[in-house]
């Protein structure tokens, strides 16, 4: 089977990257082909960089709290575009009150501080 | 035979006959025992050889060269530190009544957050503003915003840090607008800008332009305040959010040190004499748990800062060679599982700023790794430093560890890696290159991503994350900002355009437009006629950024 490819990606104006770039890395060395966007990106560029990348997953991380608001846009536009089979989960500072909230707008997962890279492995083999 | 003959023939047999057989019967815990930097710590340190020079050489007393023991005679005898709580969220309005509360609480100087747009130079309706508005800091557009945060807060009574860098020449202006506007004048005004982009290409994030117009705009600021504002630290050079991005305690070290030369480089080259600026420069670091690792992290900084000063830029005054610096609690270091431990982790990080001789220092509350704090536990946060001024004890002597062999020796051990890491990044033609190089980003990354995995192998505990872990109920009660905020902010705004002299707005800015592609002339006048007139941050920023273009992340995984 091909290597699942996952786009870690930084929406917004937030920089704390430190988490980002963990998971990147660690997914890269779990034999995923992961694809890092870098600080400060529209939802519309992670979503065009996802589609010509064709990736699997896009995994996005916010700890400016802004993630209400960028989180469901991401999903918004992939569906726009007729990419909804992408899989998109998020980690960073977000509030357990906002999980139902950012799942019921088809983020499939959330990731906050504490978890472990295994457990986003996981979730990337649950899915089909 | 000599003394440390003695000691060395008593150590000896002391491993022999002692040590050994204990070790038979009860082993130690771990194989080797390391700091949080995953520096070797020995079983057990002695005296050094040539004590006596050494302590006169290395130590010497407060106050006086190479200031290892601190940069006042007095210390903490003298005053305590400034306790500075970080705060800001939502609308001027409402940052202003947190910062009355903390100054009700006996909080001594006022230290602001701004929201990410404005600390990327975007007013509030600017697209890429969505969501942020308001969240991580108090947005600002015009100087209106300005005054209605300071508003009943006399500028000649407090002091003000302000986290702001690549627009640090606007935040700053404003603030000098609102003092003119309470009757203060500028060589009153006392505070800090943070203005160190450097960092922000390494490990923040909030940068705007490229390396060299933006160390114009920092030199600009530091002739520009050494003759008008002469009682404001024109930067604060950060080694905080290296070490929050993941980097070692040497590395924060060096690398912020790095930045300082490099900043005192820029400054020299643009003809400022090093001691009409260099009193003014301070310094920020992160306090983790590592209690002496910490303490001994600042007492190696300040040597190391002292050496350069006098020794490479051949500083004069005594002020010139002084490390002071601000300190704030290791926000990595908090978890979000059983949030009240925090408060411990806290405490201890609040001793290390404390013994390794801090000038400010601002400690996280309990909550932070979950959202902004609530009230309560900024109160317990600035509660913390007042149990350690006022009943720990720790103040009553000036640098209480200096002779502890153990401190002694990481503080050598520090300055000496730091030494080699600054050599390096020397060797590779200083910081800026050292940055495009991705040098200083790997090796950040490198000590983050080795963290990571001891803590996710069990070689590292973390309590209450993954030993001592329990079933808990989501926390309630988190600080939540109005996502309906950003309309009212917008509306602010646009109102002020509306009512502002717009004539003289466009003159004043095409004058800025001007000047910036002129090398030679300091923007800071220009932008303070601007901002007095009511233009916009986001205005502002964006007259610079047609002049030097935007940075583009070097992205190194």
């Amino acid at each position: 089977m091909a290597k699942k490819r996952i786009l870690i990606a930084k929406p917004g104006l937030d920089g704390h990257d430190r988490g980002a770039k963990y998971v990147a890395r660690a997914l890269k060395d779990a034999g995923y082909e992961v694809i890092y966007t870098g600080i400060r990106q529209t939802p519309e560029a992670i979503v065009s960089t996802a589609i010509q990348e064709d990736v699997d997953f896009i995994g996005l991380s916010l700890l400016s709290g802004a993630h209400n608001e960028l989180f469901p846009r991401v999903v918004e536009l992939l569906d726009n575009k007729g990419a909804e089979d992408i899989i998109v989960f998020g980690g960073g500072v977000i509030p357990i009150d906002d999980f139902d909230y950012l799942k019921s707008k088809g983020v499939k997962a959330i990731f906050t501080p504490g978890a472990q890279i295994k457990d986003i492995i996981d979730f990337i083999e649950l899915q089909n | 035979m000599s003394l440390n003959e003695i000691i060395a023939k008593k150590f000896s047999s002391w491993e022999k006959n002692v040590l050994e057989k204990l070790l038979k019967k009860f082993p130690e815990r771990q194989k080797e025992f390391l700091t949080a930097s995953s520096e070797k710590v020995e079983r057990l340190y002695l005296p050094f050889e040539n004590e006596q020079e050494k302590y006169i050489r290395d130590l010497g007393f407060p106050g006086e060269f190479p200031f290892t023991r601190g940069i006042q005679p007095t210390m903490f005898r003298g005053r305590l530190w400034t306790m500075r709580q970080y705060a800001g969220f939502g609308t001027a309005e409402e940052s202003n009544q947190r910062y009355k509360f903390l100054l009700s609480q006996g909080q001594t100087g006022l230290s602001i957050a701004f929201d990410l747009p404005t600390q990327i130079g975007y007013d509030s309706d600017h697209p890429m503003s969505e969501g942020e508005v308001g969240k991580v800091g108090v947005a600002i557009d015009s100087l209106k915003d300005m005054e209605i945060l300071f508003d009943g807060i006399p500028l000649d009574k407090v002091s003000t840090s302000m986290t702001i860098n690549a627009p640090a020449s606007v935040l700053l202006a404003m603030y000098i607008a609102v003092g003119e506007k309470q009757g203060v004048p500028r060589e009153k005004l006392q505070g800090t800008i943070q203005n160190d982009i450097l960092k922000e290409y390494v490990a923040r994030g909030t940068y705007i332009f490229p390396p060299e117009p933006s160390m114009r705009l920092i030199t600009n600021i530091f002739e520009y305040c050494s003759g008008e504002l002469k009682n404001f630290n024109t930067i604060s050079i950060s080694g905080y959010h290296i070490r929050e991005a993941g980097s070692t305690a040497v590395q924060e070290v060096a690398f912020t040190l790095s930045n300082g030369i490099e900043y005192v480089k820029a400054a020299v080259n643009a003809g400022l004499d090093v001691d009409s600026f260099a009193g003014r420069l301070s310094f920020f670091f992160n306090a983790h748990n590592d209690l002496f690792e910490e303490v001994a992290k600042f007492r190696a900084a300040r040597r190391i800062w002292a050496k350069i000063m006098r020794d490479k830029f051949s500083a004069k005054n005594e002020k010139s060679l002084l490390l002071r610096f601000h300190t704030q609690t290791g926000g990595s270091t908090l978890t979000a599982q059983q949030p009240d431990n925090n408060i411990v982790r806290v405490a201890i990080q609040t001793l290390a700023a404390v013994l390794g001789g801090t000038q400010s220092l601002h400690t996280n509350s309990r909550d932070e790794a979950l959202a902004l704090p609530t009230e309560d536990s900024v109160r317990i946060a600035l509660r913390t430093q007042q149990i350690v001024g006022y009943e720990s004890g720790v103040t009553n002597t000036v640098d209480p560890l200096g002779g502890s062999y153990f401190v002694e020796s990481l503080t050598d051990s520090i300055e000496s890696e730091a030494q080699t890491y600054i050599s390096k990044i020397e060797s590779l033609g200083g910081m800026i290159s050292a940055i495009e190089k991705g040098f200083i980003q790997k090796e950040i990354q490198d000590s983050a991503y080795k963290y990571q995995k001891d803590i996710e192998s069990n070689e590292r505990i973390v309590v209450g994350v993954n030993k001592f872990s329990v079933e808990e109920k989501p926390p309630k009660g988190l600080l939540r900002v109005d996502p309906k905020l950003r309309d009212l902010q917008i509306k602010k705004t646009t109102e002020v355009k509306k009512n502002r002299n717009n004539e003289k707005v466009k003159k004043n800015l095409s004058a800025l437009k001007v000047a910036s592609s002129d090398p030679n002339a300091n923007l800071m006048p220009f932008i303070v006629d601007a901002v007095k007139e009511y233009a916009t941050l986001g205005e502002i920023c964006s007259v610079l950024r047609e002049t030097f273009g935007e940075y583009k992340e070097n992205i190194v995984l």
